[in-house]
């Protein structure tokens, strides 16, 4: 569904992707490595917000290299921030209408809204501004990209800042995109808990490609290889495998 | 009523008929229609152009509509009303108005509106400012707003231009006793060549005031806006200024918040911003699948909301 080729990425004479090429046709994909690995970039480049230097990004078989960030949002890729922007005057139910068109309905923008554990009678005319706590922020973002059930739906690090919420609801979110659309799923992420129910993992490390394969065989290697991702080597028992996801 | 003038009402005052309530419409420089009610009544001032609406003590959940709508180039006025909001009172006030300009002589409305509101009364007052037409002549306003607040009073104020006037100068003054509130938000857009110059200053003379003054402003093209926000703390109370401004293409506005305290129990507060639209707003959007323009649009439509 997903091909990358050749992806190079260069700013200011600093190689930050070095020649990746890969084909993503799993569901659910996790991207992992260590901080300043070129992650963000990677989605950035796959939603079109930064440009390769060189290389291209194929989409269903058509090249999407030059194709402007719109454009790929409507043939069906999504993006979910990692620092989830402000808005002044936007409201919740703005935002979530051009996401998913049936969110005008009360009905439906509560249902969306519930599933990151937020009430939408609270939240639906609250401005998308500072008043919103960063973790609140961040639910809304998560939830207007899964509302918006896409072909392919990039999230980068959607368990950073989600403050007091639990995190078994934002692994069911994955869960219920994974069972409710037929679109495929890649996930930033540094927790081993969204890397359990992941099919495959792409482990990058100073720009490069390092592992792509099945879970259980990058997670057993990045955990032998050890330093680059200790934070992966959490404490705690490994948790149980998602139902569905397999 | 034609079609221009029907649309300049739906545009100022969101009218497509008569409205319920106390109204008076005045277009062209006439008095067009009015209706009065049990406890609101509108009287022609004698002396001068203009109206006197006088509002009964106890009056609860009325409205009044006094909507202004020119469609004759060339056309000028000045224009006074005035409103006497008695005791205990909760009312909507609608103003606003349209110019409609397709000829080559400048069309103006200028208009004092001053309001008496009394003891514990609510007022929210609604104003819309907007302008039209394919003319050489330009479309000027020019509105004057004076509140007096009696003690335990509250009134909100939702004013803008929402486009289309070549020039104006509006200026707020506000006089609040103790225990008053104040909410002002003003909007204003501007594009082409157009000016705007906004200033709203509040004088806090009773203890327990409390104000917040929010102007957002958008200046496009070559158009230029002056914002000053002004308040005076002279007595126990609190008040926030707050001017946010959006410039694009060769815009350019000047924000100039002001702060007096002369009473050291008076807590004011004043913020002002001016900048383009952040780069990850529009891509926030874009990856909604909006194009560039059109998340522009809606991130404007929002900010002057």
């Amino acid at each position: 569904m997903l091909e990358l080729q050749n992806i190079c990425y260069t700013v200011d004479g600093k190689e930050i992707l070095k020649d990746i090429s890969l084909t993503i046709e799993d569901r659910f994909v996790a991207v992992t490595g260590p901080n300043g690995s070129g992650k963000s970039t990677l989605l950035k480049i796959i939603m079109g917000i930064l440009k390769p230097t060189s290389g291209r990004v194929l989409f269903d078989g058509q090249d999407i290299t030059d194709m402007p960030v719109n454009e790929r949002a409507n043939l069906g890729i999504s993006y979910a921030f990692q620092q989830p922007v402000h808005f002044k005057g936007l409201r919740v139910k703005d935002i979530l209408e051009l996401a998913n068109k049936d969110a005008r309905s009360f009905n439906k923008a509560c249902k969306i809204l519930s599933d990151v554990g937020l009430c939408a009678k609270d939240y639906i005319f609250r401005e998308l501004n500072a008043t919103l706590s960063g973790g609140e922020m961040k639910r809304i973002e998560i939830a207007m990209t899964a509302a918006r059930g896409s072909k392919l739906s990039l999230f980068d690090e959607p368990e950073a800042g989600i403050d007091l919420w639990s995190f078994q609801s934002l692994i069911h979110i994955f869960e219920n995109l994974y069972q409710k659309t037929s679109g495929s799923i890649v996930i930033i992420s540094h927790q081993e808990r969204i890397l359990a129910i992941a099919d495959k993992i792409i482990y990058l490390k100073d720009g490069e490609g390092v592992l792509y394969d099945d879970r259980d065989k990058v997670l057993s290697a990045i955990n032998i290889v050890g330093p680059g991702c200790a934070i992966l080597n959490e404490k705690g028992p490994r948790p149980e495998k998602a139902k569905g996801v397999d | 009523m034609d079609s221009i003038q029907k649309n300049l009402l739906h545009e100022v005052a969101a009218l497509d008929a008569l409205p319920q309530g106390a109204y008076n419409i005045r277009s062209n420089g006439q008095s067009t229609a009015r209706n009065t009610t049990a406890n609101i009544d509108i009287v022609t001032k004698a002396d001068k152009p203009g109206i006197d609406i006088i509002i009964k003590p106890g009056t609860k959940n009325e409205s009044v509509h006094i909507p202004v709508i020119i469609s004759e180039s060339g056309l000028k006025e000045m224009v006074y009303n005035d409103f006497f909001i008695g005791e205990d009172c909760d009312v909507t006030i609608i103003a606003g108005c349209g110019i409609s300009n397709c000829g080559d002589q400048d069309s103006r409305h200028d208009g004092i509106h001053q309001f008496f509101v009394g003891k514990n009364s609510k007022v929210r007052y609604v104003e819309r400012h907007y302008g039209e037409g394919t003319g050489t002549g330009k479309r000027l306003m020019n509105p004057a707003t004076v509140v007096e607040l009696e003690p335990g009073s509250a009134m909100q104020l939702e004013t803008s231009q929402i486009g289309g006037v070549d020039d104006t100068i509006r200026t707020t003054r506000a006089t609040m006793k103790e225990n008053t509130t104040l909410i002002i938000h003003d909007k204003i857009l501007t594009n082409l060549d157009q000016k705007a110059v906004a200033e709203i200053e509040v004088a806090m003379n009773g203890d327990g005031g409390s104000c917040d003054i929010v102007s957002r402003g958008v200046a496009k093209d070559n158009s230029y806006q002056e914002v000053v926000l002004g308040i005076d703390g002279n007595a126990a109370c609190s008040g926030h200024a707050e001017c946010d401004s959006i410039i694009m293409d060769h815009g350019v506005i000047l924000a100039t918040p002001r702060l007096k305290a002369s009473n050291v129990e008076a807590s004011l507060i004043h913020e002002a911003a001016i900048g383009k639209i952040a780069g990850d707003q529009l891509m926030k959007l874009m990856t909604l699948g909006l194009t560039e323009k059109e998340a522009e649009e809606t991130i404007i439509q929002g900010f002057l909301r």
